[in-house]
């Protein structure tokens, strides 16, 4: 247990000394400013605006924009997790600084153990804080607030501790920069499936919506997302309901029990699968 | 006595490419053995093969009697890599506390002392690692090879990076834990501060001994160099040939001035083992 708190220990202090957590608050600060920016004018004049019948203005502009934040938000998380965890492994061992390390009596499994617990401790507290920051923005600026609080949240939460996992796991085969993209382009592949799907279930169609749906639980990090969309209008119903559920921003064809279940066993996996590979891997 | 380490037979293949055709090796309790070889010679992949870094294709290697690589054998090593990184923002002083938490290590402030005279950093205790010399960093890295008193020492190219001043500190170093008993096996190219502190040398090639011996058996007599009145000869034989050779010069009313018992450097028995080969 000490050397997991040791390693955890090292790898903030590394992340910290590279300025990470500089630039991932100064991009935050940006981003919330321009958030508030954006939340001002939308309510601004919502009152005047009239749109057709059975759409209601204040929900449908809040959960959308929430919806954008919610993105945002995983997209920084995201951002934070891969830059803690990209060179954990090969990175590390290609500038010769894990060896001295890795020939202590400490598990490979518990350093690779240790080094996604660093970045869910700073990656967690950093989406709640945002993801919470945001809701109070819309919240005191539109007066509209989510169905639900909690669960998008932690979804949120979840998915950033996959990609981070899905990140160290990419550490042990490839090298920082090679990680660093491939991990992107996934991130970045699963939200593209899952606008396919919003595109696919507006259009009717099953192959687009049936695609979305295998992409979504291949990288459950955007079935999580896709969930804590659907949760944040969870009671919204009628016309407005309908639209957000359109998207870009509304989600949902994959959600519920099911897909937290399955992202758990994900990360289970993803662990097994990064241990088995750093335990072979000749350093 | 259980040795520091045991390994037969021991292969590693990378792909087609064979780093070690079938090594045995034995390093003894409180032995210090010098590895020796060109480049590519599989001298690292050996080291490494023994820390853990590395798992082997073919063979076993043990360390204190336990398999190579675990948590057992890790406890029992020290190891300081060719190419290391310290980071850059710890002190001297926090690196060592590092690695004794990682290494159970309950010794404390006073072993993180001991170790940084030993190495001489004692002044350097509060410096960041970005701030030493890289001469500096390598001895940094004997001393955090050292953290938690290992049994076996394990060192590759300790001195690639040292001034002649550092590189005496090494070596005194190593004769210092050759009285304390503690095993070291030394990579190293510079033969000459192999033949001075190892008490064994093991020479590789393409993966495999060709060598292996103490410094003095793996030297061979040159001859003896008699220098007389009439000049220098040098003459067949060896150390137990200069009482006859003596005599019969005096007899012959030569006047004898000095007498030199030729044997071949450590240089000279690695250059015959390896053919030349360099890469």
């Amino acid at each position: 247990m000490s050397s997991v708190v040791t390693i955890v220990g090292y790898g903030l202090r590394e992340a910290l000394r590279r300025k990470v957590f500089a630039v991932v608050l100064v991009l935050t600060a940006g981003f919330l400013t321009l958030y508030w920016l954006a939340n001002h004018y939308i309510f601004k004049d919502i009152s005047g605006i009239s749109p057709p019948g059975g759409i209601e203005p204040r929900p449908f502009a809040g959960a959308f924009v929430f919806g954008l934040a919610m993105f945002a938000t995983l997209f920084l998380g995201v951002v934070l997790a891969v830059f803690l965890t990209l060179g954990a492994v090969r990175g590390d061992a290609e500038r010769g600084l894990l060896q001295p390390l890795i020939v202590r009596p400490v598990g490979r499994s518990t350093l690779l153990l240790a080094r996604w617990l660093g970045a869910i401790a700073v990656c967690t507290p950093y989406v709640l804080a945002v993801y919470l920051s945001a809701m109070l923005i819309t919240g005191l600026t539109g007066d509209w607030w989510p169905d639900n609080i909690v669960v998008p949240a932690l979804e949120l939460a979840g998915g950033v501790a996959i990609v981070a996992a899905l990140s160290l796991l990419g550490s042990v085969f490839l090298s920082s920069t090679a990680n660093g993209i491939a991990i992107f382009m996934v991130f970045g592949a699963g939200l593209v499936a899952g606008l396919l799907g919003e595109i696919g279930h507006a259009l009717s169609s099953h192959t687009l919506e049936h695609a979305a749906k295998v992409a979504a639980w291949a990288v459950p990090f955007e079935a999580l997302y896709q969930d804590a969309l659907r949760e944040i209008t969870a009671n919204t119903t009628g016309l407005t309901g309908f639209l957000l559920q359109l998207g870009p921003f509304g989600g949902a064809n994959t959600g519920g029990p099911a897909v937290r279940l399955w992202a758990i066993a994900y990360l289970a996996l993803v662990g097994v699968v990064a241990a088995y590979g750093f335990s072979r891997k000749d350093l | 006595m259980t040795p520091a380490i045991s390994a037969r037979a021991l292969e590693k293949r990378y792909g087609s490419t064979t780093a070690l055709g079938g090594v045995d090796l034995h390093v003894g309790e409180g032995e210090l053995v010098g590895l020796l070889g060109p480049n590519g010679a599989g001298k690292s992949t050996l080291v490494k093969i023994a820390c853990g870094l590395v798992r082997p294709t073919r063979g076993r290697a043990e360390i204190c009697g336990a398999k190579a690589g675990s948590l057992e054998a890790r406890r029992r090593i020290g190891y300081l890599a060719e190419l290391f990184r310290f980071p850059g923002w710890y002190s001297a002083d926090e690196l060592l506390g590092l690695h004794q938490r990682l290494a159970g290590s309950d010794g404390g402030a006073d072993e993180r002392t001991e170790l940084l005279d030993l190495v001489g950093l004692a002044d350097a205790r509060d410096r960041r690692v970005e701030a030493m010399s890289k001469g500096m960093q390598q001895r940094l890295g004997i001393a955090q090879a050292l953290v938690g008193e290992p049994s076996l020492l394990l060192l590759d190219e300790p001195t690639s990076a040292l001034d002649p001043v550092g590189r005496r500190t090494v070596r005194l170093l190593l004769e210092e834990l050759r009285r304390r008993g503690i095993s070291v096996l030394l990579n190293s190219h510079l033969l000459s501060e192999i033949e001075l502190v190892c008490d064994r040398v093991v020479i590789l090639l393409r993966g495999e001994v060709v060598s292996e011996g103490s410094p003095a058996e793996l030297s061979r007599p040159r001859g003896i160099e008699i220098e007389t009145d009439q000049g220098t000869t040098l003459y067949e034989g060896g150390r137990e040939d200069v009482p006859r050779l003596v005599d019969e010069l005096v007899r012959a009313g030569r006047q004898v001035y000095g007498v030199r018992v030729l044997t071949s450097t450590l240089e000279d028995t690695y250059l015959e083992a390896v053919g030349g080969e360099t890469s």
